[in-house]
């Protein structure tokens, strides 16, 4: 049975392509056959985080109006042979995308995959509604910060309401937090929302805490996913994410304030 | 827009304007009135032993039935040959005033429009339509930014919090099992002892019957935890509850 996982946010530059592209790459690393869709038309990200912005040629838009089949769009992940990528169309906007022209691209990929990942595009608008649409599970990804939350909390809201969970009253989305850009020392500083507090606020379940990471930045710059870099912490926290989703149970790491050894507090990082 | 509130609002407005018209002129008005009357059952047909309780029931004090109005209850009274003119003869020697009767067959009852008496029904018999209860709204989940929920003619029972841009409305009041971070609007057709109840209050906004407060009021108030929000005359209060 396939499953359909929107990673989505309402806000914008929360690291949900970042997250879209390594929940992917982790599912297809733990040898689930994975697609990962940029929802993003006309903003297309996902193919650079992924590291495979030369070899598109065929888009979502293409496969949905009829101008090429499903395989041409695909594009084969070169690290990782269970990994697909289907890209966004650049030159198209939101409004290319249709209900019914999704929901039919969305039941030929899943002949093929256990799971499609749609990394949904920022906002309420019908991009955004076209990626949760047919979710099965939402990945909220959100920053300890109160203007995400806020969005966050209305993106739950649409996701009770406007999915088609929702409107065919079947069985709810499933919603998991997936908490971005987490830093506990800005937390133990009163900067930062802490863990308890997001997750009181938006109460749904909690998937992952991914760190602020130096790393992550350099992952995205050089096209490959930070689930690959396992000596980096978000790598690290990325993978237990998806471990988590596969149904293992892990303690959360990094959300407490790491204690400076003596040799880092007399000469730093 | 076709509330109960602005319908009363656009009767006042039309009224206002036909009598500026010079178009209203009354000089005899038909209005509603209710009033309490005392009710006389009938429970036998024996004129006799009715004559005897009753003398007996006004010597007891005479000046309180001089002149009072009654209606008189027949239910008991299934003959349709019971001599309704011989009772109202009783009754109007002592003094009493018949205004009409109630709960009768409908011999009786023609009998009684014969002798120039009103036919009465009873209160619970006139609520031909009884007015619909009024109905509790319960959501059993979180209501997020962006959501509204609107409990109309009725309270609003959420079990679970109101997150912030969120919004509660109920027409009753409204009840918050979690914390209240959005706005919350009770007595939302004017009912001003609607209440806001809430484990929480870290709300954006609550108001009763239109008056309101916002964040700030809230915290001069020192209303953070479980809070009872209600009106004293046209003023806020809460009330701290340890829910």
């Amino acid at each position: 049975m396939t499953q359909i996982i929107v990673v989505t946010s309402g806000k914008g530059g929360v690291g949900k392509t970042t997250s879209s592209a390594a929940i992917a790459t982790g599912l297809a690393l733990k040898g689930h056959r994975t697609v990962v869709i940029d929802f993003d038309i006309g903003l297309r990200n996902l193919d650079l985080i992924m590291g495979c912005e030369r070899r598109v040629v065929y888009d979502f838009v293409n496969v949905i109006n009829g101008e090429a089949n499903l395989n041409q769009a695909l594009i084969k992940d070169k690290r990782c042979d269970k990994l697909y990528i289907l890209p966004a169309s650049q030159t198209r906007d939101k409004n290319a995308l249709t209900q019914e022209g999704v929901g039919k691209v969305l039941s030929l990929l899943a002949e093929q995959f256990e799971y499609i990942i749609c990394d949904s595009p920022a906002g309420i608008e019908n991009g955004a509604m076209m990626a949760l649409y047919y979710a099965d599970l939402a990945i909220v990804t959100t920053n300890p910060e109160v203007s995400s939350v806020r969005d966050s909390d209305r993106i739950v809201g649409m996701l009770q309401s406007k999915s088609r969970r929702a409107e065919q009253g079947l069985e709810p989305v499933k919603e998991l937090l997936l908490l971005t850009r987490y830093a506990p020392e800005r937390v133990s500083s009163g900067e930062m929302l802490s863990v308890v507090d997001v997750e009181e606020i938006l109460a749904i379940p909690l998937l992952g805490v991914i760190p602020e990471s130096q790393s992550v930045l350099k992952a995205s710059n050089s096209g490959v996913p930070v689930i690959l870099d396992q000596e980096s912490d978000a790598g690290i926290a990325y993978s237990d994410s998806v471990a988590r989703l596969l149904g293992e149970e892990l303690p959360f790491r990094f959300i407490t304030e790491e204690k400076k050894g003596f040799l880092k507090r007399i000469f730093g990082n | 827009m076709g509330s109960p509130e602005f319908n009363v609002y656009r009767r006042k407005v039309d009224h206002f304007v036909k009598s500026k018209l010079g178009m209203y002129t009354p000089s005899l008005e038909l209005k509603g009135a209710s009033f309490t009357l005392s009710v006389l059952h009938i429970k036998h047909q024996d004129m006799e032993r009715l004559t005897a309780e009753l003398d007996n029931k006004l010597a007891i004090a005479p000046q309180f039935f001089i002149g009072a109005p009654l209606v008189i209850n027949i239910e008991l009274i299934k003959d349709p040959l019971f001599d309704l003119a011989t009772l109202k003869t009783l009754l109007t020697s002592r003094q009493l005033v018949i205004v009409g009767i109630t709960e009768a067959i409908p011999e009786l009852m023609l009998q009684a429009k014969l002798l120039g008496l009103a036919v009465i029904k009873s209160g619970k018999q006139s609520q031909h339509h009884p007015q619909l209860p009024k109905t509790t709204k319960i959501i059993q989940q979180t209501i997020r930014s962006g959501q509204q929920i609107y409990a109309k003619g009725g309270d609003l029972i959420i079990i679970g919090a109101v997150g912030n841009g969120a919004e509660v409305i109920a027409d009753g009041s409204i009840h918050v099992y979690g914390t209240l971070r959005g706005k919350a609007m009770a007595g939302a057709a004017g009912d001003k002892h609607a209440v806001i109840i809430a484990k929480k209050v870290e709300a954006e906004l609550v108001s009763i019957a239109g008056q309101y407060w916002l964040t700030e009021n809230l915290q001069q108030n020192g209303t953070t935890q479980g809070a009872c929000i209600r009106l004293d005359g046209h003023i806020l209060t809460a009330d701290n509850l340890s829910l």
